[in-house]
């Protein structure tokens, strides 16, 4: 009995896990919704988005309107990277704009740091990452109160933005403008805004993100190559779909955790290093567009 | 222009060329640079990563795979090339750097094989799983160590005919010795036909299999000479730079550098793969002397670090927008100017850069 | 074309029987048949969207179609892939061209020989006499297209920077290369003028003379079409509606109704 307790508090740290990395991932299907583009930077805006925050903090600015700034910040970020980097290469190739994205990745990674010192810094959100309470008595279950509000956040986030998507109308001119901008732009819809807006969600999305790892795993360096992770969970979702980027981060998230707790043992650990990565492998043998993504076509 | 003085006259410059940087590399260098310092830590590690690169401009500048995992062969040869010399203690050294690049050609093949389905992207995110795969595997099956318990490995001495090669200059020869040959077989293969042929897959796969090429062995191909490029020049950085072999030298950090070699220095030409490897290895160093020389030490080291990443993350996207061709073109417009002036042509044909 | 021919038009070489090619649930080809002559030209022609392009997709295999059979000098092409019906003995060019845009207008060539050059990795590598033999050779012979198609002067400008008239002729450069049985040109004169297009039928016409290669085109230029072909196959949403010399084809009501199109009075 108490075998299946433990998988299923594996299972469900890892579904916990898994919502987090979908946060990260949620931002890169935005902007891939809007433009196309792949935004390998999406890991390091996680990363500049907290430290800056946090950053703030330091600097004796109270939490909301340190959130603020940086919300503004990042909004900064969107717009200064639409305009010198992604409108430069629009007609360039998608490798091209995705080589560009790796540069601003490392632009902003360093930036962060070069301001912000790499110091490990530790974030308080008012819950700890301890078992609940109520939970381990009753259930027999330990599960952090801390995963629980990030699965929490992202849920939430992921509904609204799903939500967002499908039925406004700002929604369906991102939608257009991801289609086609030229026929979008000869309509009316203003694609100026409608970028900035994108990048704006991507921001938000990318500093809560960064928070709820943040305060999990402290704000450092390695936020960044955790980022990473967020990579097999776009090939495993879809690039295109936002419920594709929640159930590949559960999907992965557990996978990992299981993998980790029940055969890492034997070789050392270590394994959620690359199983994410080999696991998307088998997903682009079997289906590459991802479990909800757009098929990817090709015309001759 | 007909062909046989086209031909001729790129032949002639080619042969000039080899002969001038061989006796710099070979005869001045020994003789102008006494100093160790130079060879261990600026030659030969720039050597051993401009192989590198080659490797990854095989796999990405010519036949256009998005291919992140560079550093992850690296170790491959590295290990394979250690292991080589703990238990076949008889082979020559020359040997154990072909087999060691062999090893790494096969994880190439393996870690190639989805490229035969995705690209872009997709594919990047598959070779990743190269590079964490096989670090993690190497370092997590002690076999490869020689269930070592020290954490530090030290490479063996390299031993070319019976004759130790252990000075930095001694080294630094052997090193120059193998990047050569294999360079020049690199040169060779990308201005013939297999060259041709990544090329086509690069620019446009659907017509180069309707010209016959067939994509399955063009890419597989790729990968593998890619990796074993890797797998040598990792076996050269271990055993001549390092002089060590730890599995975390061959991190994610290495690839990416490695990618940006390529990128900066210009995709798809060979001498960007020399230069893309000279200015991510001397960039460093001068900033760290400018940062010294300027603020006397009070910038943090990590700080240097951090506006390095800076500087190699905005000077990739200033060449994608404005110069694509890299570090090479640039290189390959000033040679243009200095040279004198012959008669004004009326239409210049812009030649490849190789 | 009222002189003997040097190589006079054969047996059907190329079988095209029954094919019907869907995507989803748009039907593009609907129970095609057609045959193609031995050193014939044969036009194929049709409204936009008729399934022309489609069509030469499935000959040279980059389509495959779910039903019916392509048979090329008597053997079935059956989920082949494209390099290996180029193997056999198929080329084509593309409609919205296809070239290598990073290389220059002889390397381009040099690929269509590819089928012509067998020197593995290491031997180009180490530049054993085979490859250098080789080499040698197939760029003789790309140095003759270059000049047959009189594209001397800019056989080194990579092809992505030429004009679109000349990168049509440097992709028919590489087609030829290929010394294959069949040409398939998909609109080999779109968006040329009036001389570039008569020097193009030049062109065709001197390849079928000279070397009797079979070819297969789709074009829009009436014009051209009914002078050059020896027979035309008109194709509307997917299926043949007229298969057969050109002044048949062009009274032919079908045809008239769906393509050429009444005189008004």
């Amino acid at each position: 009995m108490i075998e299946v307790l433990f998988f299923f508090e594996v299972v469900l740290a890892g579904l916990l896990a898994g919502t987090m990395y979908s946060l990260v991932a949620l931002g890169f299907v935005l902007i891939y919704k809007a433009s196309s583009t792949f935004n390998f930077a999406q890991g390091a805006m996680v990363f500049f988005a907290v430290l800056s925050f946090v950053g703030f903090m330091e600097l004796g600015i109270p939490f909301a309107i340190a959130f603020a700034m940086t919300v503004i910040l990042m909004i900064a970020v969107g717009y200064t990277t639409e305009r010198l980097v992604l409108q430069p290469l629009r007609n360039e190739s998608e490798d091209t704009l995705l080589m560009a994205t790796i540069g601003l990745a490392f632009v902003l990674q360093g930036l962060a740091q070069a301001v912000w010192g790499v110091e490990v810094r530790r974030l308080d959100l008012g819950v700890g990452d301890f078992p609940i309470a109520w939970i381990a008595d009753n259930l027999g279950l330990f599960v952090s109160a801390l995963d629980v509000m990030a699965g929490v956040v992202a849920a939430s986030l992921i509904v609204i933005l799903a939500l967002m998507f499908k039925y406004t109308k700002m929604g369906l001119g991102l939608r257009a403008v991801a289609d086609d901008p030229g026929a979008a732009a000869s309509i009316g819809i203003p694609l100026k805004n409608i970028m900035l807006l994108v990048w704006s969600a991507a921001g938000f999305v990318a500093l809560v993100a960064g928070m709820m790892w943040g305060a999990r795993a402290g704000v450092q360096f390695a936020l960044v190559d955790l980022a990473l992770k967020a990579l097999p969970v776009l090939i495993i979702g879809g690039f295109s779909s936002i419920p594709g980027a929640i159930v590949g981060g559960l999907i992965i998230g557990v996978v990992e955790k299981v993998l980790e707790v029940y055969i890492g043992p034997v070789f050392g650990g270590g394994i959620e290093g690359w199983a994410p990565f080999v696991l998307a492998i088998f997903f682009l043998l079997w289906r590459p567009e991802g479990l909800f993504g757009e098929k990817i076509i090709r015309r001759v | 222009m007909t062909t046989k003085s086209t031909l001729t006259k790129r032949g002639r410059s080619d042969i000039t060329n080899f002969v001038v940087m061989m006796t710099i590399g070979f005869v001045a260098v020994p003789l102008i640079i006494p100093n160790g310092y130079w060879y261990s830590s600026i030659l030969i590690p720039w050597l051993c990563l401009a192989l590198a690169a080659i490797g990854q401009q095989i796999v990405m500048g010519y036949a256009g795979q998005l291919a992140l995992g560079a550093a992850g062969f690296m170790a491959a040869g590295a290990f394979a090339c250690f292991n080589i010399e703990l238990r076949m203690p008889w082979m020559p050294f020359g040997g154990a750097l072909i087999l060691s690049g062999l090893i790494a050609a096969a994880f190439g093949v393996l870690f190639g094989l989805p490229s035969l389905r995705v690209r872009g992207i997709y594919l990047m995110v598959a070779t990743l799983a190269s590079q964490f795969f096989i670090i993690w595997m190497i370092d997590k099956f002690g076999w490869f160590k020689n269930y070592d318990t020290s954490g530090i490995i030290t490479a063996q001495d390299i031993v070319i005919f019976g004759r130790a090669f252990t000075t930095p200059l001694e080294m630094y020869l052997v090193v120059l010795v193998v990047v050569t040959v294999l360079t020049i077989l690199a040169v060779n293969m990308t201005r013939g036909s297999v060259g041709r042929n990544w090329m086509a897959v690069r620019d446009m796969d659907i017509a180069a299999e309707s010209m016959g090429i067939s994509l399955l062995r063009t890419k597989l191909q790729a990968f593998a000479i890619s990796a074993f490029y890797c797998g040598v020049a990792g076996a050269l950085f271990a055993f001549t730079y390092l002089k060590s072999l730890e599995p975390v030298a061959f991190d994610i950090k290495l690839s990416f550098q490695i990618l940006f070699m390529v990128i900066l220095g210009g995709l798809g030409t060979i001498s960007g793969a020399f230069i893309g490897a000279a200015f991510i290895l001397l960039f460093p160093v001068v900033l760290n002397t400018l940062g010294n020389a300027w603020f006397h030490g009070m910038i943090d080291a990590t700080v240097i670090s951090a506006i390095e990443q800076v500087v190699f993350g905005a000077l990739i996207i200033l060449f994608l927008i404005y110069e694509p061709l890299g570090m090479a073109k640039l290189w390959e417009n000033v040679r243009q100017r200095m040279r004198p002036r012959t008669a004004p042509k009326p239409e210049v044909p812009q030649q490849q850069v190789t | 074309m009222t002189q003997a021919r040097n190589f006079p038009i054969g047996a059907p070489v190329l079988e095209v029987k029954n094919i019907s090619l869907r995507f989803g649930g748009v039907k593009a080809i609907t129970d095609t048949s057609f045959s193609v002559l031995k050193h014939e030209i044969r036009s194929i022609i049709g409204p936009n969207g008729a399934g022309k392009s489609s069509l030469l997709n499935c000959i040279n295999g980059i389509y495959k179609p779910q039903e019916g059979k392509i048979a090329f000098k008597g053997r079935v092409l059956d989920q082949i892939s494209p390099n290996i019906v180029a193997r056999m003995g198929i080329s084509r060019t593309f409609q919205n061209l296809a070239l290598f845009k990073r290389m220059s207008v002889i390397d381009n060539i040099l690929v269509g020989r590819r089928l012509h050059m067998s020197a593995n990795f290491m031997e180009v590598a180490f530049q054993l006499p085979k490859a250098r033999a080789e080499e040698r050779a197939n760029r003789a012979r790309c140095e003759e297209i270059v000049e047959f198609l009189e594209i001397t002067d800019i056989r080194d400008t990579p092809v992505g920077k030429l004009p679109y008239g000349l990168q049509k002729k440097v992709e028919l450069g590489r087609a030829l290369a290929t010394e294959a049985d069949i040409l398939l040109l998909d609109e080999p004169m779109a968006g040329m003028n009036v001389e570039e297009k008569r020097e193009m039928c030049r062109f065709i016409l001197k390849v079928n003379d000279e070397l009797g290669t079979t070819m297969v085109l789709i074009e829009h230029d009436m014009g051209v079409v009914m002078d050059i072909s020896d027979n035309v196959v008109v194709l509307d949403y997917g299926k043949v509606i007229a298969d057969g010399p050109p002044d048949i084809v062009r009274s032919n009501q079908d045809v008239i109704d769906a393509y050429l199109g009444v005189a008004h009075d």
